[in-house]
């Protein structure tokens, strides 16, 4: 299976790979892990004519933990991020949907931005790291911008990101005390496995122990990332509990649009829209009681 | 145009021009002929052409050859020493984890990957480091009690 010819880019600063995109803008791609791209390439789904690898640039590889923020750089691997024990403590979901994501041998390639801006819908990545309310930095040469992961995605594969920009940091708040969150992601085989439906739960206690935040985030059941509004309506100003988790669930449900395809029919994903929502929400509270 | 790059392969240092679109696995059949790594799917299914590249087990398929510049890889053939097979070929043989083979390269790498950072992994550990190798002959528990055996075998000697 050949890659279709094309020129190679190695920047090694932020600014040279912006300079390369503002030039080559539609022409060029970005290389990251490549686990995505070098298949659509030899696929010929894409045959960019220019590929920019980020792998010589440093700052993009950075986990910098400091005054109850966490920025991820673009290109750690999924494995890096699955394994950081920082992370394992702060944000376990994130860990979890790391730990998910294709496989062991994926894992040491595939890049966090990489799965962001890839912009799949059964991507692993996206529901917990928006239950998280993160947020992504995009640089091009005449400046940068902060966007709302929540804000980010536009359809399969379409992002709000101009064709000159490079996603370079992912921003996470520390959780408040109080709080937790859960992923579940649910395949017919643990690995390299598409999610039929996923779903990412985080709440956030009072000190009386209702509900003060509840961000409820489906994978695979939507042209994009899908929040559950209704779900977290649901939550919102209750007391956590079995029987509300399962109407969360339901409500969950509700808000997500599957569609039948050779995966599952989507009156089940639909189902198990509910059975994860619950199952993240209990694993959520549990973090949330122990935190 | 060829771009020259320096990669260390086993512990022995190459410097090469390759095509910026010659993937890893086909530098090191084809120009380098290390053809113990295999090629099977070339899309990072199946796992045959797993190499360790700077300590992890990566799908060489999906790393391009320009990529490799300044790494330090390790394939098959830097498995065994002058002295024999490394202890987890030999439990391979041992158990019959090999049948065809083709499977063998990746499965002995990222084998030996989890056996560097997790001297004593579980049955679940074990099964998950070799979740990305595809074999169709063996049906895996042997491949499973071959690792496992090197692992206990090895904290018996520490």
């Amino acid at each position: 299976m050949l890659l279709p010819k094309f020129e190679y880019h190695e920047p090694l600063t932020v600014d040279e790979a912006c300079r390369i995109l503002g030039e080559l803008g539609r022409k060029a791609k970005l290389l990251a892990g490549g686990t995505d791209l070098i298949v659509n390439m030899k696929k010929k789904v894409l045959s960019p004519t220019h590929v920019v690898s980020l792998s010589g640039i440093r700052d993009l590889k950075g986990l910098d933990s400091a005054n109850g923020t966490v920025k991820l750089g673009a290109c750690l691997t999924a494995s890096e991020i699955a394994q950081s024990e920082t992370l394992q403590k702060l944000f376990s979901a994130l860990s979890k949907g790391a730990a998910s994501l294709g496989s062991p041998l994926i894992r040491n390639l595939a890049t966090v931005a990489g799965n962001l801006v890839s912009a799949r819908p059964a991507a692993d990545f996206p529901p917990p790291l928006l239950a998280y309310g993160a947020q992504v930095v995009l640089v091009k040469s005449s400046g940068e911008r902060v966007v709302p992961l929540a804000d980010f995605f536009k359809g399969p594969g379409q992002t709000v990101m101009d064709p000159d920009e490079l996603l370079t940091q992912i921003i996470l708040t520390k959780p408040p005390a109080g709080s937790g969150a859960g992923y579940f992601k649910l395949g017919l085989r643990k690995t390299l496995e598409i999610s039929l439906t996923n779903a990412a739960a985080y709440l956030s206690l009072d000190p009386d122990g209702t509900i003060k935040t509840a961000r409820i985030f489906l994978g695979s059941v939507a042209p994009t990332p899908l929040r559950s509004p209704s779900a977290e309506k649901v939550l919102t100003g209750e007391k956590p509990g079995e029987a509300l988790f399962e109407r969360a669930g339901e409500a969950a449900a509700g808000d997500s649009k599957p569609i039948d395809d050779f995966r599952a029919s989507a009156d089940y994903k639909k189902a198990m829209v509910a059975v994860l929502t619950k199952r993240a929400l209990n694993m959520a509270f549990q973090e949330a009681n122990a935190s | 145009m060829k771009k020259l790059i320096n990669v260390t392969i086993n512990d022995k240092e190459y410097e090469v021009a390759v095509s910026p679109n010659q993937t890893l696995v086909d530098l090191i059949r084809n120009d380098l002929e290390l053809t113990g790594t295999k090629k099977g799917c070339e899309l990072g299914d199946c796992g045959s052409c797993t190499v360790i590249m700077d300590g992890k087990p990566v799908n060489s398929c999906l790393v391009l050859a320009v990529q490799a510049n300044g790494k330090k890889i390790t394939t098959i053939e830097g498995v065994a020493t002058d002295e024999g097979l490394h202890p987890i070929q030999a439990a391979f043989v041992e158990h019959g984890a090999i049948q065809c083979g083709f499977c063998s390269p990746g499965m002995i790498l990222s084998g030996k990957s989890l056996l560097e950072s997790n001297l004593a992994p579980t049955e679940l550990e074990i099964r998950t480091a070799i979740s990305g190798n595809l074999c169709r002959c063996t049906g895996y528990q042997k491949i499973v009690e071959a690792i496992k055996d090197v692992s206990e075998k090895g904290r018996k000697t520490i």
